[in-house]
């Protein structure tokens, strides 16, 4: 397989995947890390605070993934890398 | 056979739905025939026999000879199914039955539990699952051996996949002997052996393949189990049958509520007695070995001091408090130091719900999610789920499935610890002990939820409140007004959560022996049917043995599983996250690497746990903390002054990349 296009799908890749963990990590670290200030504000009748821990984290995680999943599928196909159909 | 697998493959859906539905009829039924005067003591026996002899005949049905069939379910497991086996595979005993009780006591510091059980999925999806089954083989020290050549990485594997595994397991068929005494009223030990043949039966004839879809059936009863009393809880507390959403204003009230607990004097002067308890033990500590001796001869003179007309029962109260005594000096100083920190817990100030750090610091609360989260992307039992899928594609989007599935019992769990501290603040706390709610008494009786009235005005006050974190989830079907079904049903889901994570541990393990220790390394040349023969009998033996120290009821084996995340974290994850995503990684430093991060983690667990071993003020629980930048560390330097990995290896890392040529499993 040509190596330089390996190559950069390889870096999309890691682009894709830096994107993925920064999000990752404000969700969960950095609202953590100021819960009780973001507590003060209400949403959806939740301390936005310990929202975040008990849900908002959460949702974001599961769409990360399935964003990551998706994205990923199309990178095979632009860099023709993709499964064969044979299943 | 071919077809016939097919034509279930191909109806999973239809078949599921079915299975759904008859179960719920199933749970429909048995509560008419509770209104007809059905006994509960019935009810919980054909729970826990209809449910278990359901796995049982899903693990004989999927028996199987095939290696492919029995490692990894013939890599034919659809990404939705796979992602409800993992599901089921991952939230334990502990995350059905007690994690509600710990939010429930620790407030915002608890939902490091909620967030590191979920988040590891996110590094799982993005630097791990994909990559493992385009490797394709059937086990996570495969992928070491593969990778760093020779075995030397391979025995680090199987050595940390069976440390961090076998507490797990153990403190799942713990869980499974503690639901099946309380549900049908059996003896402990009993009930231990009872669940055991229920795993057995499953995981020993069908291996992956009927783990695989007794997981997915146990998953739908588990989820069911979970969302029921809570929504009819929510519905009934606030008119919303959608309890996360609807908990969000029980929140306010709760905070409400708590600021004024902490203005009554009432409470306050239920704390100085807490406190004046904690102060009395600390002597007692201090005058060891002396104290302990006094109490004896205390009670003995008690005991002789009392008139031969009273009351047997009088007699045997002493004679019980003589042998609860602690046995030797070193015993009584653990036991009264526990005490002496419940005491003063106790008479601490009462924190107000969602604010956080107030368990933890801000630190510890950090580190422990982190070491949750990489250890989750670490643990065997899981990353070998994906070897199962069909494709890469599909490894991509079952992780997603996973942690949808995980999502609605994590999100979930929150909503009951609300409603239950809602409840008991606002509907039992100050309630005369004449009149407490029924449900207080029952759950008293079998020492859950105890209630004294320390400063003896007649009054509950929340300070008088012990309570074992267990209650939350199981009390709640009563508290909620539930009929006794739905407490069968719940016990059904918490049978169901432990059985399933244990028949993935038990797996992982035997197939750590049998596949990587056996086959790889001792005897290559072994045949098909050696080979499955021998991981049948491991898998027997590992579950006997578990079963049997499970019987001891050790109670350090709750931490030990705590530990697990960190060993996970610190073994597996540099050294594969190395090896898929650094070509440059070579065997010597991945090597080093995972020694001396599992080392530097042990150390400190053990270290801090028992000898006064402290950095920056972390707990023991998330030591992963510092073994995993120290693994990361020593890969990267040792790799800079070894020799590169071969070209061929090279290639090999360049393959796992990209998912085209991933095939299906040969059955060699």
């Amino acid at each position: 397989m040509d190596k330089l296009k390996l190559e950069a799908y390889w870096n999309e890749n890691k682009k894709l995947t830096w994107i993925t963990m920064i999000i990752w990590f404000v969700v969960s670290y950095v609202a953590a890390f100021f819960a009780a200030e973001l507590n003060s504000i209400t949403i959806l009748g939740f301390p936005l605070g310990y929202y975040m821990g008990a849900q908002g984290s959460l949702i974001v995680f599961v769409v990360l993934i399935f964003n990551y999943a998706a994205k990923m599928n199309k990178l095979d196909r632009k860099y023709d890398v993709e499964e064969e159909e044979e299943k | 056979m071919a077809k016939e697998k097919s034509a279930f493959l191909d109806n999973l859906g239809r078949i599921y739905a079915m299975y759904t539905v008859v179960f719920i009829v199933f749970v429909l039924a048995l509560a008419v025939a509770e209104q007809m005067g059905l006994s509960s003591k019935i009810i919980g026996w054909t729970f826990m026999g209809v449910t278990i002899a359901l796995y049982a005949a899903i693990g004989i049905m999927s028996r199987t000879a095939k290696v492919s069939e029995y490692y990894v379910a013939g890599r034919s497991v659809p990404a939705f199914f796979n992602g409800m086996a993992t599901g089921s595979d991952w939230m334990s005993a502990a995350s059905f039955i007690s994690m509600a009780g710990a939010l429930y006591g620790n407030g915002y510091d608890g939902l490091a539990y909620i967030m590191g059980w979920t988040g590891g999925y996110v590094l799982l999806a993005v630097f791990l699952a994909p990559y493992l089954r385009k490797f394709g083989q059937y086990t996570i020290p495969d992928f070491l051996g593969a990778r760093y050549g020779g075995n030397a990485a391979r025995s680090i594997g199987i050595f940390a996949a069976i440390l961090a595994s076998t507490t797990y397991l153990i403190a799942q068929v713990t869980g499974v002997g503690i639901i099946t005494s309380r549900f049908l009223g059996i003896p402990f030990n009993v009930g231990v052996f009872v669940g055991l043949g229920g795993i057995l039966v499953c995981s020993m004839l069908g291996g992956m393949r009927a783990v695989t879809w007794t997981q997915v059936a146990q998953y739908i009863i588990l989820i069911l189990a979970y969302l029921t009393p809570v929504t009819v809880m929510s519905f009934k507390a606030t008119g919303n049958p959608v309890p996360e959403i609807a908990y969000g204003q029980i929140l306010q009230k709760i905070n409400h509520r708590e600021a004024q607990l902490i203005a009554d004097p009432k409470e306050q002067e239920v704390k100085d007695i807490w406190k004046q308890k904690a102060a009395d033990i600390d002597a007692d500590i201090n005058a060891l070995p002396g104290s302990l001796e006094a109490k004896r001869q205390g009670l003995n003179d008690k005991l002789a001091a009392l008139p031969a007309d009273s009351p047997a029962a009088d007699r045997e109260q002493i004679e019980k408090d003589i042998a609860a005594l602690p046995k030797t000096d070193a015993e009584a100083k653990e036991a009264w130091t526990k005490s002496k920190a419940a005491a003063a817990k106790a008479g601490g100030p009462l924190k107000i719900y969602t604010t956080p750090f107030t368990n933890m610091d801000k630190a510890n609360m950090l580190a422990l999610t982190f070491c949750l989260m990489v250890g989750t992307a670490g643990l065997p039992h899981i990353l070998m789920r994906y070897y199962t899928v069909p494709s890469v594609k599909a490894a991509r989007s079952s992780v997603g499935w996973s942690l949808f599935f995980i999502f609605l019992l994590y999100f979930t769990a929150p909503a009951y610890a609300a409603f239950a501290r809602h409840e008991i603040i606002t509907n039992v706390v100050g309630q005369s002990f004449a009149t407490l709610p029924a449900w207080v008494a029952a759950w008293g009786k079998v020492g859950l939820f105890t209630v004294k009235d320390l400063n003896a005005d007649g009054i509950l006050q929340f300070a008088e409140i012990t309570l074992n974190t267990d209650v939350i989830v199981l009390a709640t079907p009563e508290i909620a007004g539930l009929p006794y079904v739905i407490a069968g049903l719940v016990a059904a889901g918490g049978l169901a959560a432990a059985l399933s994570t244990a028949d993935g541990l038990l797996l992982t393990i035997s197939n750590s022996l049998s596949h990587d220790l056996y086959y790889k390394m001792i005897n290559p040349k072994a045949s098909i049917t050696t080979r499955l023969t021998i991981s049948r009998v491991l898998l027997v033996v590992t579950a006997v043995l578990a079963a049997w120290i499970a019987t001891y009821k050790i109670t350090i084996i709750v931490e030990l599983v705590a530990w697990a995340f960190s060993l996970a974290a610190a073994a597996f994850f540099p050294a594969l996250v190395m090896g898929i995503w650094s070509k440059k990684t070579t065997k010597q430093a991945a090597v080093t690497g995972m020694v001396l991060g599992l080392a530097v983690t042990l150390y400190y667990m053990i270290g801090n746990r028992f000898y006064g071993v402290n950095w920056f003020g972390i707990k023991h629980i998330s030591s992963g903390i510092f073994g995993l930048p120290v693994g990361f560390l020593t890969m990267w330097l040792v790799s800079k002054f070894t020799p590169a990995p071969s070209e061929e290896l090279q290639e090999f890392v360049e393959g796992v990349r990209y998912p085209r040529g991933s095939g299906t499993a040969s059955d060699e």
